[in-house]
């Protein structure tokens, strides 16, 4: 049987003292010793983002940390974005229709969630560089960055921004050459 | 789930510790930075340790001292993105801020640390693969087996340097220091690379790189283009680091690096030393860019064929030292880490 050790972790504000074999990811301790199967594990080597979550505010990939490093810090994962009411963000996603097997969706939020607390009116650069290590293999980004804009229109306190149907479904009706 | 080994970890706090637990098993033990490079690789099994020494709590390993001035500093721990966020290395230094932007993606960058990039392994199409695939080719000789498979005749391995920011601090001279329990040694960061695939660092196994100094900026222009197929994840597949000084407008010193041509950043001496003493005109940034193809050896060891990445090598130099002489791009830029140093102002 492999070493334990007992850590105490920080996910999403609230104390939790946990025995886990010593050398299991975050990822492995959230999911299975936490219960909070809502992070994803997709390549597990670092290359698809689906299990970001933030640690200490920055959105990391859960599958490359150890989790004893971060014994401590502040971690936040999907299961803590819902306050009293969905966050934007959720929002957003399912008034668009952002997502469509849904399993990118929780590391997406998170580097979301990340990006407009940094920058609160984010370009759509912003937007695509931030999202640009997490990767979606069904939709297509156009909702996906679209529910972000809107999402940081509304933390913003603005309303009524919901982006334009022309564009929604990734159909533009403007054809690009006049 | 892919996990990883089971090993024994050290939670260094002090570089004592962590040069003392190196010290201990200097052929079992392996660090760990933002583990970014380690996990994957032990995950898959291409190393394996008997202990790690996670380098993470080291007081004093992390952070940005001195000014373009005088010189920087840079903590071996330093994240990625601490560089990006740090004004005065992009007024200084912008080739290498350049390189670090263009490294990964930003989630990666938010964990990789500077120290990690530059020890970062080399990469091969017939490496970095899943256990059963390396199994069903007998392995390679940077594993167990005893054949480099991109040269079956070979009796080197050639993987390929993976480093952005390597080729772009060698442009720019930096140095790098290098800890173990006999003291500091202090070497130019170009001297910290092998022409091996496997042993591809002089370091030794019972060193730790704690530091990068990067020299004045002084008047110097420095750029870094990077070419993948991805705008973001990727490893390069190619990297041009070009520092140079102008002085009447004429060149006095120009340095030029290639990365993931050779299983190091390989100095173009010859396409450096061509515009030494003359103008950046059209003519001889394409002379000096036709002279930087001979030291790349692209082999099929990663992504795209290696005649375009030769002429590949070409084409980014020449469009490097045009960005440096002001000169318009003669096709439409590619993207080379501007969408990061956008997004982390």
């Amino acid at each position: 049987m492999s070493e334990h050790v007992t850590a105490t972790y920080r996910v999403n504000s609230e104390g939790r003292t946990i025995a886990h074999p010593a050398h299991h990811t975050l990822l492995e301790v959230l999911r299975e010793a936490c219960g909070l199967t809502g992070t994803k594990h997709g390549c597990e080597l670092g290359e698809c983002g689906t299990c970001t979550v933030l640690i200490d505010g920055e959105p990391q990939l859960s599958c490359l940390v150890l989790a004893r490093e971060v014994e401590g810090a502040a971690i936040d994962t999907v299961e803590g974005l819902e306050g009293r009411d969905l966050h934007p963000l959720q929002k957003t996603f399912a008034d668009l229709g952002a997502a469509q097997c849904g399993y990118c969706t929780p590391g997406i939020l998170m580097a979301a969630k990340a990006l407009i607390e940094r920058k609160p009116t984010p370009t759509r650069a912003d937007v695509c560089e931030a999202l640009s290590g997490n990767l979606c293999r069904c939709t297509g980004y156009i909702k996906i960055i679209e529910a972000v804009e809107w999402a940081a229109a509304l933390c913003r306190g603005e309303s009524g921004a919901r982006p334009a149907d022309a564009s929604l479904y990734g159909v533009c009706k403007e054809k690009p050459h006049g | 789930m892919m996990r990883l080994p089971t090993f024994t970890y050290v939670g260094a706090k002090t570089l004592e510790d962590a040069v003392t637990a190196l010290a201990d098993d200097p052929e079992g033990t392996r660090l760990v930075a933002g583990g970014t490079d380690l996990w994957p690789n032990l995950k898959r099994r291409h190393q394996g340790a008997r202990s790690v020494v996670g380098l993470r709590r080291v007081a004093g390993l992390r952070g940005i001292t001195g000014d373009p001035a005088a010189g920087v500093t840079i903590g071996a721990m330093t994240t990625l993105t601490d560089i990006l966020r740090c004004p005065m290395l992009r007024d200084g230094y912008p080739g290498f801020v350049r390189a670090v932007a263009s490294i990964s993606s930003p989630v990666l960058r938010n964990m990789g640390t500077l120290g990690g990039n530059l020890c970062l392994d080399t990469r091969c199409t017939y490496y970095n693969q899943n256990e059963e695939w390396r199994q069903s080719i007998g392995y390679c000789m940077k594993e167990v087996g005893d054949t480099c498979w991109v040269a079956p005749g070979s009796p080197r391995c050639w993987a390929v340097q993976a480093s952005d920011s390597a080729p772009a601090l060698c442009s720019l001279d930096a140095h790098v220091v290098l800890h173990s329990t006999a003291g500091e040694r202090v070497i130019p960061i170009a001297d910290l690379y092998n022409d091996d695939g496997i042993v591809y660092l002089t370091k030794s196994r019972t060193e730790i790189l704690t530091e990068i100094r990067l020299g004045p900026a002084g008047a110097r222009r420095s750029t870094y283009w990077k070419l993948r197929r991805r705008g973001s994840i990727d490893f390069p597949v190619l990297g041009v680091g070009v520092a140079l000084e102008l002085d009447g407008g004429t060149v006095s010193s120009a340095k030029i690096h290639l990365g993931a041509v050779h299983s190091f950043p390989v100095a173009a001496t010859a396409a450096a030393a061509h515009l030494l003493g003359k103008s950046l005109t059209e003519d001889v940034i394409a002379e000096a860019a036709e002279l930087a193809k001979d030291p790349a050896s692209p082999l099929d060891n990663t992504d795209f064929t290696l005649q375009w990445r030769r002429r590949m090598v070409g084409s980014y130099v020449d469009g490097a030292l045009r960005e440096l002489a002001g000169l318009p791009p003669k096709a439409t830029p590619s993207v080379h880490g501007e969408g990061a140093l956008a997004l982390e102002v």
